[in-house]
């Protein structure tokens, strides 16, 4: 019955198949994670212009309290994620690196942490201009990842008049299971938050494109929008980066986003299930964005699975919370085929950490595996889903001819998806050359 | 236990799939094993002895190389074990071993050191070797011996052991005297001079002459399934050389069937079999995107084809592919794949 669908089934072409580790978290619920005695919570969680702090050193917060303001149309404001006391506002390492500013805040120990702030609202009789003011004040930017100021998207959106809401439930990554956990226990926020996201952007359809391999999640989701015809639910073949929103637009509506373009450029917006769920769940009650659900996984950890975890909750805290195997680990914010291996464990959970993996490093592959020359395979070019030809831009990359990389072979069009590293068999870093070459041609640019 | 664990930074992708240069050219080799104990089994114990005097001289030119330019030691990725195995497989089992030997230095050092070693070769250096071989002993590399000849495995063949700067037994001996005792012509060389076309079925196992490890393209087409089958290889290269010179063959064959042999024949004799499956598909000197591949494959069909029937020489593999292999850097420029999103733009006006 469903197998003449299988065969059909859609996707887009090249791509990789990564073993997926998702069963480590995949049956575990969402579980409350334990509050960190000290948060450390990044004035910018999102894209665009930090928050503007608005408590000073000394003064008491209560959990949903804004505590930052946004600044600017492209910026969101920061809530308390705990009931406490603010210690200190200073600059702390992030992920990525670069040291930006962030609220430190000792959390009350014997406080019950209810959600003490919030400024109910009925959605159904605000304006447009309305509805997106309420999405930019509870704090809200994409889940999946790139952290993009959530009602400003669907304000372009609305601007430019897309039809269809493309709602990314193809988690593609491999270990991460938050999303489809998602699906299957708060599927009513998810919906709420779908019919929010149509209401603020002006599209009259909205597609879920889920990844075949959560059969459970397209059951119940296709159970409860039976009646719903405003909502489809569509089968996506698993494969990496299914995930990216110009590969998952392209597969569900058969366009190609221009290079250089915008998915509004062919009619649509993207956005991800942990996203509208959030939307769903905090809107009605005007309540901040203070947490989310993390997959916290690897075999470096003991108890691996999907926590609902405060935002500013340190890594260090959380490994000393699901306890680690191994001396030596890589720990990775996000999935790891785009994630950010951190270099201090004093980084702390925010709006965009989908996911964190822990894997141990034994003492004998610590080293990287010997790389060869490029043997001129084809298996890069044959996995880049952007259908580039990485051995080419890794040879001109070495030679340091970077504009010819972008001029001739289509750098830009790279999202850095690691594809073609995922399976050179000369083991060439060619996703870290392209990123340098990225990077240094963006320099110049400027 | 205290504390928390040290942490290795790296950048992404923190996985990497299971395979490895050394990897893919170890299950090469795999492949080519059970062709070489065939080749043996056919044609005993000269061989033996011309597989691994080949395969010597190559592994003792390349680490020699490797010293002389303090290069790091590249016998463990074990491309000149493959550059060995075939070039010994396309000579004729009784070539005498110092010319082998020699063949194995040119091979490595004008097929693959000069252009700067693994992953830079422009030709594939197992033909190389064998190009030399022929233009350098056109006598002894044509000189062939029967398969499953008694007493192969108690005795060399005469030539085997022919003195360095000497000429072969065989051949040197007057003519009209040992020569038809002991060297036998392939069936391709039958066909074209001769118009005698050997049984399909004989073709097909092997059980004919020809040179080492070309004969059984059965063997040759199991092992490649192997290879193709665990992505070690590009299927796609012997399927369009294959294809095509079936196809094309069968045009002539249409057209004058007393002239030109059938398509089948065309398939499995000489070294056709050998070269789409191992040489053609040799991936530093084949293009890398997936429709320069399918043209790359066509070409060298439609040339082996062509070369065989209106040349001078009765096979035309190895010439075709060093043509493919030279052709293949352009075909690999004129096909890049269209970006995504690279939608064609109308001009400014
Ligand atoms: S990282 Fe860039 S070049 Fe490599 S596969 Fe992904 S999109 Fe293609
Ligand atoms: S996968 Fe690696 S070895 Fe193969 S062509 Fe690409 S860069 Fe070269």
């Amino acid at each position: 019955m469903a197998f003449p669908e299988a065969f059909t089934r859609r996707t887009f072409g090249h791509g990789v198949h990564a073993p997926e580790h998702k069963d480590l978290t995949r049956e575990r619920p969402i579980r409350r994670f334990a509050f960190a005695p000290r948060l450390t919570v990044p004035l910018s969680q999102h894209i665009g212009k930090p928050a503007v702090p608005c408590v000073r050193p000394g003064q008491e917060v209560g959990r949903g309290e804004p505590i930052a303001l946004a600044d600017g149309f492209l910026s969101v404001p920061i809530h308390a994620p705990v009931t406490g006391v603010v210690e200190a506002i200073r600059l702390m390492p992030s992920a990525r690196g670069p040291k930006t500013g962030a609220i430190v805040i000792k959390t009350y120990a014997a406080d019950d942490q209810q959600v003490l702030y919030g400024a109910p609202r009925t959605i159904e009789n605000l304006a447009p201009a309305e509805l997106i003011q309420a999405i930019q004040d509870i704090g809200l930017a994409g889940q999946g990842g790139a952290a993009f100021p959530t009602h400003a998207k669907l304000a372009a959106a609305r601007e430019h008049h897309v039809e269809t809401l493309i709602v990314n439930g193809c988690e593609c990554e491999p270990y991460q299971t938050t999303d489809h956990r998602l699906m299957l226990e708060w599927v009513d926020d998810l919906i709420a938050g779908i019919h929010f996201a149509l209401a603020a952007s002006g599209a009259r359809r909205a597609i879920i494109g889920v990844e075949d391999n959560k059969p459970d999640a397209i059951d119940v989701l296709r159970r409860r929008l039976a009646a719903d015809a405003s909502i489809a639910v569509t089968a996506v073949r698993t494969k990496y980066p299914q995930g990216s929103a110009e590969l998952l637009i392209k597969v569900l509506l058969k366009r190609e986003v221009p290079a250089g373009g915008r998915s509004y450029d062919v009619g649509a917006v993207v956005q991800n299930i942990a996203t509208l769920v959030m939307l769903g769940r905090l809107l009605p009650p005007g309540q901040g964005l203070i947490e989310r659900v993390v997959t916290i996984t690897g075999e470096g950890v003991k108890q691996p699975g999907n926590y609902l975890v405060p935002f500013g909750t340190p890594l260090g805290f959380v490994l000393e919370q699901v306890g680690f195997v191994g001396d030596m680990s890589r720990v990775i914010l996000g999935g790891p085929m785009m994630g950010t291996a951190v270099s201090s464990l004093d980084v702390p959970v925010t709006k965009a950490t989908t996911a964190i993996v822990v894997l141990p490093v034994q003492p004998a592959t610590a080293s990287a595996p010997r790389m060869y020359p490029c043997i001129r395979c084809g298996r890069c070019v044959a996995a880049c889903p952007m259908h580039l030809n990485p051995s080419q831009l890794g040879l001109l990359a070495a030679k340091r001819e970077y504009r010819a990389m972008q001029e001739r072979f289509h750098l830009d069009a790279c999202f850095e998806c690691g594809s073609c590293t995922y399976v050179c068999p000369a083991h060439i870093p060619l996703v870290q050359y392209l990123r340098i070459a990225k990077a240094l041609n963006r320099e110049q640019a400027a | 236990m205290a504390g928390p664990p040290r942490i290795e930074i790296r950048s992404s992708p923190h996985l990497h799939e299971a395979v490895s240069v050394d990897m893919i050219m170890r299950h090469v080799v795999y492949a080519l094993l059970p062709i070489c104990v065939f080749a043996v089994y056919l044609f005993g114990l000269s061989a033996a002895a011309l597989i691994v005097t080949v395969l010597g001289a190559c592994l003792l030119t390349e680490h020699l190389f490797n010293r002389f330019a303090q290069k790091p030691n590249s016998l463990g990725d074990f491309s000149a074990v493959i550059t060995g195995l075939l070039l010994a497989l396309t000579l004729p089992p009784g070539f005498p071993l110092w010319m082998g030997a020699t063949a194995g230095v040119i091979a490595i050092a004008l097929g693959k050191v000069v252009f700067g070693g693994l992953g830079q070769n422009v030709f594939n250096p197992a033909l190389v070797g064998r190009a030399f071989a022929q233009a350098a002993f056109p006598v002894a590399i044509t000189s062939w011996s029967p398969a499953l000849a008694p007493g192969r495995f108690d005795t060399l063949l005469p030539s085997t052991l022919t003195p360095p700067f000497m000429l072969p037994a065989a051949a040197s001996a007057a003519p009209g005297t040992v020569v038809d005792a002991v060297s036998s012509a392939t069936p391709l060389t039958l066909q074209k001079f001769d118009h005698v076309t050997t049984n399909t079925v004989d073709l097909f196992t092997g059980m004919t002459g020809g040179s080492t490890g070309e004969t059984a393209a059965l063997l040759i087409l199991l092992c490649g399934a192997y290879l193709a089958l665990r992505r070690m290889l590009d299927w796609r290269i012997p399927a369009g050389m294959l294809g095509s010179a079936a196809a094309l063959a069968g045009v002539f064959h249409l057209a004058d069937p007393a002239k030109y042999p059938d398509p089948l024949f065309t398939l499995f004799s000489g070294g056709l079999m050998l070269g789409a499956v191992f040489m053609a598909t040799d991936v530093v000197a084949s293009p890398l995107t997936p429709r320069g591949v399918w043209i790359y494959g066509i070409l060298i069909g439609v040339l082996t084809v062509l070369i065989r029937l209106f040349g001078g020489l009765p096979e035309g593999v190895m010439y075709a592919i060093l043509i493919g292999n030279a052709a293949s850097p352009l075909i690999a420029v004129l096909t890049q794949p269209r970006a995504f999103g690279e939608v064609k733009r109308r001009k400014p006006t």
